[in-house]
């Protein structure tokens, strides 16, 4: 690789650390009102208890389950694409696994909020570790959750640490003064010693490998959650792996999404490019292809015996109040978007940006039709129940999703956007010119 | 009817049966020392009975419980179902917490909050509830409810709440019915029972194989069989505490 491409590369990287143009500034304030907004909404629902959201006594799972199942689906895609990218080392991922591992946490931040905002008495939220009763779903989630969450810390910092060595060297001065004590603390002292590469190396692979059965736990855990219950619709044994694959599909989609905002805003198109992006849209439609096999698997099954238990739920799925959700989701939120990214020819990053956006909302769609119509099953056979979210509920919602991209925003003003040590990994290191910017690599590395 | 009364006189000899008909100024209340002995070596274990051939849906059991346990009108503890049956005709159905013996709601409970007290009734702490409603969720009865808002204030300034009588309800936990073990430790009958001008509540201690309604007492297992009482969505091995007798030919929605 040559020395120019290097050069460009590293300056893209650090790029956005410490900078901020008008256009970056009103984004954050865009984003921070409307988590502010999520912020102020909660404390009110806090205030005043759950009786100001839409939740009733026959459903009383809603939107906060749903954005719980989703934002941590969207972590696991992250994660994922991170882990598989690297463990078949594939050469394409050097620009995007920063990006994806960042997405996977910040996701996870917010959804692993949302088993709070719904609990009726918040304050009680720690006695589960006191009285935990390890029989509770609910227990298995927190233990999931907060296990999946340190790993997914894990695997975004250790990559993060030889880079942080990159920034530190290339910006000098430009250094935000508010990063200089961080990066000293999380950068450990690190020098780029071969001895320093082989722990590296090996602690990243150690971590690629853990995250893939960490992120199956944490979605399975979640279906079980609906999956142990008596309820029709809910008790299936296909649930975890309709869990784990819904989550793949929506977390490409956000990667793809989160990659193609971030290349345009802070100007990465050298390095990600339209192949990037097929690479992902090839992902998006295997994973996308397989969710529509378990999806026929479940309701073919179901629907052909049509079961007391489950049959009206299905009813009002295909042909009732929650049809035109269901086909909405089933036709524009899964098939569409898989014939955009399946088709060849123009346009690669425009239609899988569109695609995923589909996706994303048919999956949030998705979750809401799995939680919101097995509640209100007349599960005492002769009346369902009603569900109507108040804006305490769409304002939180709102506020949450926005804190995503506030959050990576913010991440990246201090952190590398893309990786310079796994991109000199794969694609090599330049030999050193007079000018030696760099000292991040050893010696022996291929 | 007559079998049951002569029934009745048969068990009637039986010492220390029917706590309901002792509240019913049948006999004298109160225990003699060795009753009260054999008691606590083998606690109750409370069931219900609901007749249906009886219940005309006036809903008087579900405004007692109300009252009892000051709730408000959208919690109806034992809440009565119009049911609509495949003949075009409706009958009512009456539905308190069913006690189960497997129950869905306390395996769930992350906290233990919800428990099985030696009756066999399931109880819940509202000071330990953390108000996931995952209980909800398990629950296949929708026997749960939810305090979403403040409870009305206790007429009972110094009551405090247990799970044995949580009156008041705590906002942000999650409550049911629990057979007015309050009343029936006392040798009362639950609300229902004593408001139920139909007499079609039954309540009965399975230990002792007696049931009441306030006015007859019955040989509980021989009063089930025949009547042909079943258990409510038998097929889900919840083991229901609660018995039904169906009648005038009506098709029972399971």
């Amino acid at each position: 690789m040559d020395r120019r491409t290097h050069d460009n590369f590293v300056e893209r990287a650090v790029w956005p650390i410490g900078r901020g143009g008008i256009r970056y500034w009103i984004a954050v304030v865009v984003f921070a009102a409307l988590v502010l907004a999520g912020v102020y909404a909660w404390f009110y629902q806090v205030q005043r208890g759950l009786g100001v959201t839409g939740l009733n006594q026959k459903v009383s799972w809603g939107f906060y389950i749903v954005n719980c199942v989703f934002f941590i689906g969207i972590s696991y895609g992250g994660a994922m694409t991170s882990a598989i990218l690297r463990l078949t080392n594939a050469k394409w991922r050097a620009p995007l696994t920063r990006l994806a591992e960042a997405t996977a946490v910040v996701a996870l931040l917010v959804g692993a909020v949302y088993p709070l905002v719904d609990l009726g008495r918040p304050d009680r939220f720690l006695t589960i570790f006191q009285y935990a009763q390890v029989g509770s779903p609910v227990v298995w989630d927190i233990v999931a959750i907060s296990t999946y969450l340190v790993a997914s810390l894990v695997f975004l910092y250790l990559p993060l640490v030889p880079d942080l060595a990159v920034a530190r060297e290339t910006l000098g001065p430009r250094m935000p003064r508010i990063a200089k004590p961080i990066d000293r603390f999380v950068t450990l002292g690190w020098r780029g010693t071969p001895e320093q590469e082989r722990a590296l190396k090996r602690g990243v692979g150690i971590m690629a490998v853990l995250i893939i059965p960490l992120a199956v736990s944490v979605h399975s855990v979640l279906a079980w959650l609906f999956a142990v219950t008596v309820r029709g619709q809910w008790h299936s044994t296909i649930f975890a792996p309709l869990f784990v694959l819904g989550a793949m599909l929506s977390g490409v989609a956000a990667v793809i999404l989160v990659v193609a905002g971030f290349r345009k805003a802070y100007g990465l198109g050298e390095f990600i490019t339209a192949k990037h992006f097929r690479y992902l849209s090839y992902l998006l439609l295997a994973l996308g292809a397989a969710y529509v096999y378990f999806m026929v698997s479940e309701y073919l099954t179901e629907g052909y015996v049509m079961e007391a238990s489950s049959g009206p739920v299905l009813e009002a799925l295909f042909t009732g109040v929650y049809a035109p959700a269901f086909w909405s989701f089933s036709i524009g939120g899964l098939l569409l978007p898989l014939v955009l990214v399946a088709l060849p020819g123009r346009f690669p990053i425009g239609r899988a940006c569109v695609a995923s956006i589909l996706v994303i909302a048919g999956m949030w769609l998705k979750r809401f039709l799995i939680v919101v119509p097995g509640m209100a099953e007349p599960i005492m056979p002769w009346d369902w129940g009603q569900y109507q979210p108040t804006w305490v509920e769409v304002t939180i919602t709102i506020g949450s999703a926005a804190a995503i991209p506030l959050m990576l925003m913010i991440f990246f003003r201090f952190f590398p956007i893309m990786s310079v040590h796994e991109f000199e990994e794969v694609e090599g290191t330049p030999e050193p010119r007079g000018m030696v910017l760099l000292t991040t690599s050893g010696a022996g590395d291929d | 009817m007559a079998g049951e009364i002569s029934r009745r006189r048969l068990i009637g000899t039986l010492t220390g049966l029917g706590t309901g008909a002792l509240a019913a100024g049948l006999v004298p209340i109160s225990f003699p020392e060795a009753e009260a002995a054999e008691t606590s070596a083998k606690p109750r274990q409370w069931a219900m009975v609901i007749d249906l051939r009886k219940c005309d849906g006036c809903k008087k059991c579900t405004e007692a419980c109300q009252e009892t346990h000051q709730l408000p009108k959208s919690f109806e503890w034992i809440k009565v179902f119009e049911v609509k049956d495949r003949q075009g005709q409706s009958y009512f159905m009456p539905r308190p917490c069913f006690q189960c013996e497997n129950a869905p709601c306390l395996r769930v409970c992350p906290v233990a909050a919800t428990f099985r007290a030696t009756d066999g009734v399931v109880l819940v702490d509202q000071n330990k509830c953390i108000g996931c409603r995952m209980c909800m969720a398990a629950c296949p009865y929708g026997a749960r409810y939810f305090n979403y808002t403040e409870p009305p204030a206790s007429s009972h300034p110094f009551q405090h709440a247990t799970p044995e009588f949580p009156v008041p309800q705590q906002k942000g936990t999650v409550g049911k019915c629990m057979f007015c073990v309050h009343r029936t430790e006392d040798g009362q009958l639950p609300a229902c029972v004593e408001a139920c001008g139909m007499l079609a509540l039954w309540i009965g201690d399975l230990v002792e194989d007696v049931a009441t309604n306030g006015q007859e007492t019955v040989r509980l297992s021989q009063f089930l069989k025949e009547n042909d009482a079943f258990r409510y969505k038998e097929e889900l091995n919840t083991g229901p505490r609660v018995y039904y007798i169906a009648g005038h030919g009506q098709h029972i929605e399971t």
